[in-house]
């Protein structure tokens, strides 16, 4: 503070302060404090400028300075006159510059004399707030947390009691939320943010869906899904395998006796050894022979959703950010910041580059939210990209370690999509695969994987965490028991699972079904003259159709959604759902279609495009 | 060159204990864990009394699933439901899941109450659940009241992600630990003294580690507290149809539905949340079922957003739709599983009654006795206690749960589970401690007269105090500014 006053009276040519008496900023009525406190914060500069020691003898007063309560001054009758007009009380000067005169005058000048000196307006208004803020630092570190039975002082009916404050907020409460209960039910502000209808398009999109879906035969009318990434391709061979290796999955396998117990009891959080071991193949066969995956390494939850969120949880304190390049899944909002407090920072990529991570933009993005203060824990992305089905170079790969060794941040990837390939141009690597090799510190690197896409099961709810740090592995298995997956389905997956002949021919028909899908269908958008971003894996495709947008902007990209959902009755995701800076492109799942639908969803496209060249 | 992550670049959740589990309390688990007991290959191993699992009535849901396979969707009866089930993803749930679960609530109340389909969202069981309200109902450093001894469990399902505080209401012996009206008054109004922002009360009714439940009166001026107050009431509730014994079991649900039914109208439904879940009812820890009942319509669309994050698989909800929609199973089920456990707490304490050692009297449900081991303690003290329990598990070989872990404010009370073992071993797990008693046959006989212990009811809890102020995972005490709102 010595400093500041120093500071002070070099912006002041002119130094006035005089030797403040107590009264004029301390007032003994605690209510007028709390107007001066709110209202005004001339007298800051000034009440430093005097001497710091004042601070400390008006110590008792923090409880109404930390908590001025509207609604119970306004009901003191007292309170109007006092302040608005000049006091009747003779000892506390008004607050207000223009009934102040004599002593009130001086609170002014100082203020003047900062705002009129060099630092102008910024440091007239910054140097009386960061003022009270050290001010209210202070007090709170001087503050000792006392028993309230031993309170030095003793509440007192006379009002000036410095109490007066606390007790006034107290009654106050309890008055308001009385028996009547007229008063909202208070849930906690996250819950209501929560609570709060998502207005994303994407979640508009499903729900509209939901209330009116297409069936072929029950409800041709209705809205087609293209927006839920979902794969119904290979039903035919997970049923066959069912039918095949029957009562296995429920009951514990190899033709043992009927039992319940290794499934109804409590069975390690974390999943079981025995679906990690089998998970753990499956990985390496989806992933390319080239890596084997460690089941220690890994723990299983219920989904994809809150492996993100437990691995969030883990990395990255309530504040702090991870840098995402755009577009990126709609969910990641959901499932990344709703609970855990921790931010995503779009890292913008462009049609131009054929929307690929590029480290001069993710450099560009981590400085400035560096700038903003932010705590940059890691980057998050998805490869194969969801939405645009891109994959990550090997060269990419490296550049991202390297820049993620460099600011001592994490890896995530999201590699969810990685068996769902359909391209032969680009060979998918994962980044398990890259850090093989020993020059990476393997700690910060963690992946994210599920069956719900690779596999299509969604509904069995299976999620893996797989990560190169202990620290991380250990907190993870014990954030499971908040979200673990039930018995009978990881004894069912074990058997599937393990049966390696099936999933050699799952993964391969998977692939070529999907390739077939998307042959058929971005051969049907380009025949409408809608071009589909260069893609290799996904089950979706990233759609141009900013040819068939009226306004180039976000607000032109909706309202072709819009048609898109309402006239033409299909619903894809537009891209400001998922954050693209580019209007116009839409992604379009297809592998939830069969075959012969295809022609009518680009009918239904093609209706709305014609619409829109049309002018309408 | 590489760079080593060191432990500063994780979260303070994944490098703090917030989980709990370095407490003593968990080397009762690992003492188990590296030495089980088994009838035939390890006879003198640990035997497992602190799970407090439902082990009574397996053979009743065998014998019903070898009548249904269809339910399982994995034979081959049940394939053709098999496709619908594997993309189910919505986070409402099968609409027959939640129709079966809700009856079977009204079912374990007597059908006294009925319960709404459409207020069931799912959870990853009731840990998943409770945390599931938390995060609803509390800001972080915001508090929820809880009686003690409560489930130690809470500490962790409550607090650790939410931020949220729990502020203990001391029960004591003296009148069986019950809750009374002024303990539950003074503890709030302690909190609100102490500027703790008290947004609920959690009640675990049947108790958990006491196996007594709360009696309709008692339960009405709770509501009425918590209603008068303008906080919320959370009743776990998890426990309920393990009531074997009079007097008959009082939901807050039917406290609720009397409100209603009597045009009084009195309490806010808002304010009242229910926690369930299959594990200890049905004895289905594995399949992580949990339940969030709220009459709270954006508590129910909050939770239910929250749900993605512990759905529970579709394939199980298939399987729970079709086993508790039987009526006629869940009938028998019920009776049996009372029956049962009626039995086992009969043939447990009676065991134990033999050697003088008593249980908490008033207790009729649950899991657990709530065993009284004062007498054995060298001095009235948690010191002594924990000495007791390490002599317990490693000479007696027990792994029974200490009254301390249930924050219990007298030293020398200790849970016992019964339920998650056959006949036979419960048979030497009492002739173990019977053996035991023999050897402190001098320390049993004395009968001494104890007085309870209550002189610090109404002392508040330092620890919980510094921590809500001085916590460093609370986001608010980096600006005072922003602590200064009301």
């Amino acid at each position: 503070t010595g400093s500041l006053q120093n500071f002070l009276n070099h912006q002041k040519p002119n130094p006035r302060p005089q030797p403040q008496s107590r009264n004029l900023f301390f007032p003994s009525h605690p209510l007028y404090f709390q107007r001066t406190a709110t209202l005004s914060l001339t007298p800051f500069p000034l009440l430093f400028s005097s001497s710091t020691l004042t601070l400390s003898t008006y110590f008792p007063l923090t409880p109404s300075l930390r908590s001025p309560s509207p609604q119970r001054v306004s009901r003191d009758p007292r309170r109007g006159p006092m302040t608005e007009s000049p006091s009747s009380e003779p000892e506390p000067p008004s607050p207000k510059p223009r009934a102040a005169a004599g002593n009130g005058m001086r609170l002014v000048v100082p203020l003047q004399g900062v705002v009129q000196g060099r630092g102008g307006l910024i440091l007239g208004s910054l140097i009386p707030c960061a003022l009270f803020y050290f001010l209210q630092l202070y007090l709170k570190r001087h503050r000792s947390p006392k028993p309230p039975a031993s309170s030095s002082n003793p509440p007192s009916p006379s009002s000036s009691s410095p109490n007066l404050g606390d007790l006034a907020r107290t009654s106050s409460r309890s008055n308001l939320l009385g028996r009547g209960s007229i008063v909202p039910v208070r849930l906690s502000s996250r819950g209501m943010a929560i609570a709060k209808p998502n207005d994303s398009p994407y979640y508009v999109g499903l729900d509209k869906v939901a209330g009116d879906p297409f069936h072929r035969v029950d409800n041709p009318e209705g809205i087609i899904q293209l927006g839920l990434s979902e794969n119904t391709l290979c039903f035919d061979l997970i049923e066959r395998w069912m039918k095949e290796n029957l009562m296995d999955s429920l009951m514990g396998g190899d033709g043992a006796e009927l039992s319940i117990n290794g499934m109804a009891t409590y069975q390690p959080f974390d999943g079981l050894m025995e679906l990690k071991v089998a998970m753990a193949d499956f990985m390496s066969r989806v992933m390319g022979k080239g890596v084997s995956f460690d089941p220690s390494q890994m723990v299983l939850m219920a989904g994809a959703t809150p492996a993100i969120e437990i691995l969030t949880f883990c990395l990255a304190d309530h504040g702090n950010a991870f840098l995402i390049p755009t577009p990126y899944y709609p969910g990641f909002d959901r499932d990344i910041k709703f609970r855990t407090g921790v931010e995503l920072i779009p890292v913008h990529c462009r049609s131009t580059d054929n929307f690929m991570l590029t480290v001069t933009a993710l450099d560009q993005a981590y400085n400035q939210a560096r700038k903003r203060g932010l705590k940059v824990r890691g980057i998050l992305f998805s490869n194969p990209s969801n939405p645009v089905g891109n994959i990550l170079s090997r060269e990419t790969l490296y550049e991202l370690l390297d820049f993620a060794q460099e600011k001592n941040i994490h890896i995530i990837s999201d590699e969810i999509f990685a068996g769902s390939l359909y391209g032969t141009a680009e060979e998918f690597v994962s980044v398990a695969e890259i850090i093989e090799g020993e020059e990476f510190d393997k700690s910060r690197v963690h992946i994210i994987y599920g069956l719900s896409k690779d596999l299509s099961l969604p509904g069995f709810r299976v999620g893996v965490v797989y990560s190169y740090n202990e620290n991380v592995l250990a907190a993870a298995k014990r954030l499971t028991r908040f979200s673990s997956i039930s018995a009978p389905t990881q004894r069912l997956l074990i058997s599937m699972l393990s049966d390696a002949k099936f999933i050699e021919e799952y993964i391969e028909t998977n692939r070529k079904r999907i390739r077939r899908m998307y042959d058929l269908f971005v051969g049907g958008l380009d025949q409408l003259g809608i071009r589909c971003a260069k893609s290799s894996g996904g089950l979706y495709c990233w759609a141009d159709m900013s040819i068939l947008i009226a306004l180039y902007s976000e607000k032109g990209e909706l309202e072709l959604w819009d048609k898109l959902l309402n006239v033409g009755k299909v619903n894809v995701t537009p891209g400001s759902a998922c954050h693209c800076i580019e209007p116009g492109w839409f992604r379009c799942c297809f592998t939830a279609l069969a075959e012969e639908d295809v022609p009518l969803v680009m009918e239904r496209i093609g209706k709305v495009a014609e619409m829109c060249k049309s002018g309408h | 060159m590489v760079f080593k992550l060191n432990n500063q670049l994780l979260s303070r959740m994944a490098i703090g204990d917030g989980h709990g589990e370095n407490s003593s309390y968990f080397d009762g688990w690992k003492a188990y864990d590296s030495d089980p007991y088994h009838h035939q290959n390890n006879p003198d191993g640990v035997i497992q009394m602190g799970l407090a699992e439902n082990q009574l009535c397996f053979d009743k849901v065998e014998e019903w699933l070898k009548k249904n396979p269809a339910a399982s969707i994995c034979t081959p009866e049940g394939v053709a439901g098999f496709k619908d089930v594997a993309i189910f993803q919505d986070y409402h749930g099968l609409p027959q899941f939640r129709n079966a679960v809700a009856k079977f609530m009204g079912k374990v109340r007597g059908d006294r109450v009925s319960f709404d389909p459409d207020r069931i969202v799912m959870a990853g069981g009731a840990t998943g659940a409770h945390e599931t309200v938390a995060f609803c109902l509390a800001d972080p450093g915001e508090a929820l009241l809880v009686p003690t001894p409560y489930y130690p469990g809470f500490d962790r399902d409550l607090r650790w992600r939410t931020g949220v505080q729990l502020v203990p209401i001391e029960c004591d012996s003296a009148n069986n630990f019950k809750l009374r009206m002024e303990d539950l008054e003074a503890a709030y109004e302690m909190a609100k003294l102490n500027n703790i922002r008290v947004k609920g009360l959690l009640l675990t009714n049947p108790s958990n580690p006491l196996g007594t439940i709360l009696d309709g009166d008692t339960l009405r001026n709770i509501a009425a507290f918590t209603n008068e107050n303008n906080i919320h009431l959370i009743c776990d509730e998890i426990y309920s149809a393990t009531v074997f014994g009079k007097p008959d079991y009082v939901s807050i649900a039917e406290i609720v539905d009397e409100d209603r039914k009597s045009g009084r109208n009195v309490l806010n439904l808002d304010l009242i949340h229910i926690v369930y879940s299959l594990s200890k009812d049905m004895g289905f820890p594995g399949l992580r079922v949990g339940i969030v009942y709220s009459y709270n319509d954006v508590v129910v669309s909050c939770a239910r957003k929250m749900s993605s994050f512990g759905l529970v698989s579709a394939q199980t909800q298939h399987m729970i739709g079709s086993m508790l929609s039987d009526a006629e199973f869940v009938e028998e089920f019920l009776g049996a599983n009372r029956a049962r456990l009626a039995e086992r707490h009969g043939a447990f304490t009676g065991g134990l009654g033999r050697v003088g050692i008593r249980c908490l009297r008033s207790s009729n449900a649950g899991l657990f006795v709530w065993m009284d081991l004062r007498r054995l303690l060298k001095e009235q003290s948690v010191e002594a206690e924990t000495a007791l329990w390490r002599v317990i598990i490693n000479e007696v070989k027990l792994n029974v749960s200490p009254g301390s872990s249930f924050h219990c404010s007298e030293p020398g009370w200790f849970r016992v589970c019964f339920a998650n073992m056959d006949d036979e071993t419960m048979e030497v797990a009492l002739g173990r401690i019977r053996a035991f008693v023999a050897k402190h046959k001098e320390a049993m006989k004395p009968a001494r007269k104890l007085c309870a212990q209550s002189s610090l009811k109404l002392s508040f809890s330092g620890r919980i105090y510094d921590e809500f102020i001085m916590s460093p995972r609370s986001p608010i005490p980096q600006s005072p500014l922003v602590r200064a709102r009301t």
